[in-house]
């Protein structure tokens, strides 16, 4: 009973069913134990491995400047940032817009740096469903190859405020 | 010492059970089971609210008191109900079941004060809308002092109970009150609150620099760091609602059964993994973090996390064969699930238990374990699908296991009746159905990406246009429907309980009244008392009903694992 205490000597192995079951569990764990690593070094999307500590103010002067510099057009005041591929791009999350709208192409690979100039935020990218931690002081460092084309909207999904809803942004891809 | 020596007026016989009741571990038993109910009436206010207004048709509350009930929600749920009830378990599992009083009055008030102090603190500075934080409150956002410290002033009261406990098997020990080992079930509660001192330490760890920020007395903590202790309190918190959960179902078992566990080494061991195991894998929380190594985040959820699966696992199974074992015993050896269906069904106790125990496996650790795999984490991280997986774990499942206890808990602790019993009856259908729905509608508005957290799914305002597929809204109508009629069950339980307590009929002196036919109660009454005398016979007994049960788990298991691997092919290439 398991309000009562046990007699005696209770300690036994189990047998019968129960090892039965206590061994498939046991297997299927390691199943999945082995599936994350071996799609880290096998699988396309993982998630992002390269970090680095920056200043704030930093990274928003990068922000800009990569803005000013790549600058191809505007959509409702904000401005649209053709990445070289290959090449690295900004992407930067404040109360609340994401700033600014990139340009990429199908196919190319590229290094979108990502990070916060207040709060933390998180980045959505829409209608695919991908997701990444944004943290002020934190540049996160998203190798992405964008593999279909169009307009993908990005959102906030972490709490930033009451702007929060708000808060969105856009990528571009070409064919 | 036997009870003998102990002053007669200390404790009372339970004409039910025939255990000892201790008046003073009573009492905080009842204290904190009485406040747990009044902070889940508050959190599942906010809740009705919170499900109307994410019902995109509905939009009941306007922005701001969205993201302040979300705060309110969360906090009085996650850390006041469900706190304060394991608090109320923790006493009872110590002194009743090991025969003992407990350890230490004083502290018992001390904890209370500290507690209630907290709760209402924290509760008066969410509504009075200087706190709109969320229940994680992460740095850079600031709440008002108050509200750490009344978080602060919980946990430590919640660590003296801890305390308490820890001195009452210690007492009981030393005094030999019971022989050889302790109950399963205290040993689970125990495996809670060893799980919870860690939690709490972390929770210190996180919240007293934030507090001290809050008043300028320190800089702000790296919102990383921040993270990573947060988590340490918000995962292991988890662990002891799972630990508390299965103690519940392996009493609720007995008592509404008469099962026993089949096997106490597998089942300790079990339990044992839990405390082992668990403690590293608060970094499910943080795969797609920046700051945080690859290798890091995998070897911390593997290795850590699946055999702490592996024993719930265990639970999963050993629980329900126990309870065929007893049904079979009983004469119900029809067929393979013969036994299932003559189960105690009409015992809200019983139901609710089973209900949770399905709930918990088949959504919430289903999902959970596939969520929280680092690159499946992609696809899910604060979408809607995490509230959707976690209201399947701490609501369907311990927060429906503890609904259970409260059907017992009433007659034997309180010595009070019931009123309007059909519907108690029904509360844990209505209550679970309404979550399985709802956990439903925030799974699947989730895999079309709508965030966790965010009142307008249509963005409206915004610069650049954006919005979800109708097909999202018409899942965020299930998860507003469902949440109705999970809390509709919600106000129908506390409806029983707040009748029963303060109004019910008194059952002093009498026997429970069953849930079950008189028959059904006699037999589970002899496997009782017979307890540990048949010791072995059962444990060559076959379970070919449960062993069915958990290979159709294992194979949803494994189709909606595989499933997640295939849908993320489909994501652009990233690493
Ligand atoms: C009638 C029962 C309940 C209903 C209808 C309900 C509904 C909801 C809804 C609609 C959300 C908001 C999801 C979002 O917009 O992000 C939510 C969040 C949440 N719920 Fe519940 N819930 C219920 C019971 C519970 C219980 C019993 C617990 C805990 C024991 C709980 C814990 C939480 C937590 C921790 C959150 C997340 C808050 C946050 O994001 O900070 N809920 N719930
Ligand atoms: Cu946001
Ligand atoms: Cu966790």
């Amino acid at each position: 009973m398991s309000i009562f205490h046990p007699k005696g000597n209770w300690f036994r192995y189990p047998t019968g069913a129960e090892r039965l079951w206590v061994g498939l569990a046991l297997a299927w764990c390691l199943v999945m134990s082995i599936t994350m690593p071996w799609w880290h070094f096998q699988g396309k999307q993982n998630a992002p491995q390269n970090s680095y500590t920056v200043e704030v103010s930093d990274f928003v002067g990068k922000a800009f400047e990569f803005a000013e510099t790549n600058k191809v057009g505007e959509i409702n005041g904000v401005p649209v940032a053709e990445v070289e591929p290959g090449g690295d791009g900004y992407l930067l999350g404040s109360m609340w817009r994401w700033y600014p709208i990139l340009k990429l192409k199908k196919d190319q690979t590229y290094r979108i740096h990502v990070s916060s100039s207040d709060l933390q935020h998180g980045l959505s990218i829409l209608p695919i469903n991908m997701n990444i931690h944004v943290l002020p002081g934190y540049d996160h460092v998203m190798t992405i190859t964008p593999t279909t084309s169009g307009e993908f909207s990005i959102v906030c999904n972490e709490f930033c405020g009451i702007g929060h809803h708000t808060m969105t942004g856009r990528i571009i891809v070409e064919e | 010492m036997s009870t003998e020596t102990i002053k007669k007026s200390a404790y009372r016989v339970c004409e039910t059970t025939g255990l000892n009741i201790f008046k003073k571990a009573e009492f905080f038993t009842k204290a904190n089971a009485v406040l747990a109910v009044i902070f889940l009436l508050i959190g599942g206010i906010a809740a009705l609210t919170l499900a109307l207004t994410r019902w995109s048709n509905v939009m009941l509350l306007d922005d701001v008191w969205y993201y302040r009930m979300i705060t309110l929600h969360g906090t009085n749920m996650l850390v006041f109900w469900i706190i304060f009830f394991e608090m109320a378990i923790l006493y009872f599992a110590s002194t009743t079941l090991l025969n003992t009083e407990v350890f230490s009055k004083a502290l018992g008030y001390i904890s209370l004060v500290l507690m209630s102090v907290g709760a209402i603190m924290t509760n008066y500075i969410i509504l009075d809308g200087q706190a709109d934080v969320m229940l994680t409150s992460y740095p850079p956002l600031q709440a008002h002092p108050l509200f750490y410290l009344g978080i602060i002033l919980f946990a430590v009261g919640a660590l003296v109970v801890c305390f308490n406990f820890f001195a009452t098997l210690y007492k009981a020990k030393k005094n030999k009150t019971y022989e050889g080992s302790m109950p399963l079930v205290t040993f689970g509660a125990t495996t809670a609150a060893i799980i919870a001192v860690v939690a709490l330490l972390h929770g210190a760890a996180a919240l007293i620099p934030t507090y001290f920020w809050s008043m300028g007395w320190a800089e702000m903590m790296d919102p990383g760091a921040y993270r990573l202790l947060w988590w340490g309190l918000g995962h292991h918190s988890q662990q002891i609602n799972v630990a508390a959960m299965v103690s519940v179902w392996y009493f609720i078992a007995t008592l509404s059964t008469g099962a026993k566990p089949l096997n106490e080494t597998v089942c300790r061991g079990a339990f044992i993994l839990y405390i082992l195991f668990i403690n590293l894998a608060a970094a499910h929380h943080l795969l797609v973090d920046p700051g945080l190594s690859s290798e890091w985040k995998i070897w911390n959820t593997s290795y850590a996390m699946y055999l702490a699966v592996l024993a719930s696992m265990i639970h999963g199974y050993t629980v329900p064969a126990s309870m065929e074992v007893a049904m079979r015993r009983k004469g119900y050896n029809k067929g393979i699930f013969g036994w299932f269906a003559k189960l105690p069904w009409k015992d809200p106790g019983f139901s609710a238990v089973a209900l949770s125990a399905i709930i918990f496996g088949f959504i919430g650790g289903i999902t959970g374990v596939t969520l929280g795999t680092e690159q499946i984490n992609i696809m899910a991280h604060n979408t809607l699908r995490i509230p959707g997986h976690f209201h399947a774990t701490v609501v369907g499942g311990t927060s429906l296991a503890f609904m259970g206890l409260c059907y017992y808990l009433v007659p034997l602790i309180f010595q009070k009746d019931f009123y309007l019993k059909k519907l108690a009856r029904i509360q844990p259908w209505l209550f679970g159905g309404g979550i399985v729905i709802m956990s439903f509608g925030m799974s699947f508005a989730g895999t079309y990406g709508v965030p966790r957290r965010l009142y307008d799914s249509d963005f409206s305002g915004a610069n650049l246009e954006t919005g979800f597929d109708s097909i999202a809204h018409i899942f965020l109508g299930v998860l507003g429907v469902g949440g109705v009629i999970a809390f509709t069950g919600l106000l129908l339980f506390i409806g029983l309980i707040v009748a029963a307590v303060f109004f019910g009929p008194s059952l002093k002196g009498k026997r429970m009244p069953t849930w079950q036919s008189e028959r059904e109660q006699k037999m589970t009454d002899e496997l009782i008392s017979k307890g540990y005398e048949v010791e072995g016979e059962d444990y060559h007994a076959k379970t070919p009903g449960t062993i069915g049960l958990v290979i159709i788990f294992l194979l949803s298991f494994a189709i909606y694992y595989f499933a997640n691997w295939a849908a993320l092919t489909d994501l652009w290439h990233i690493g």
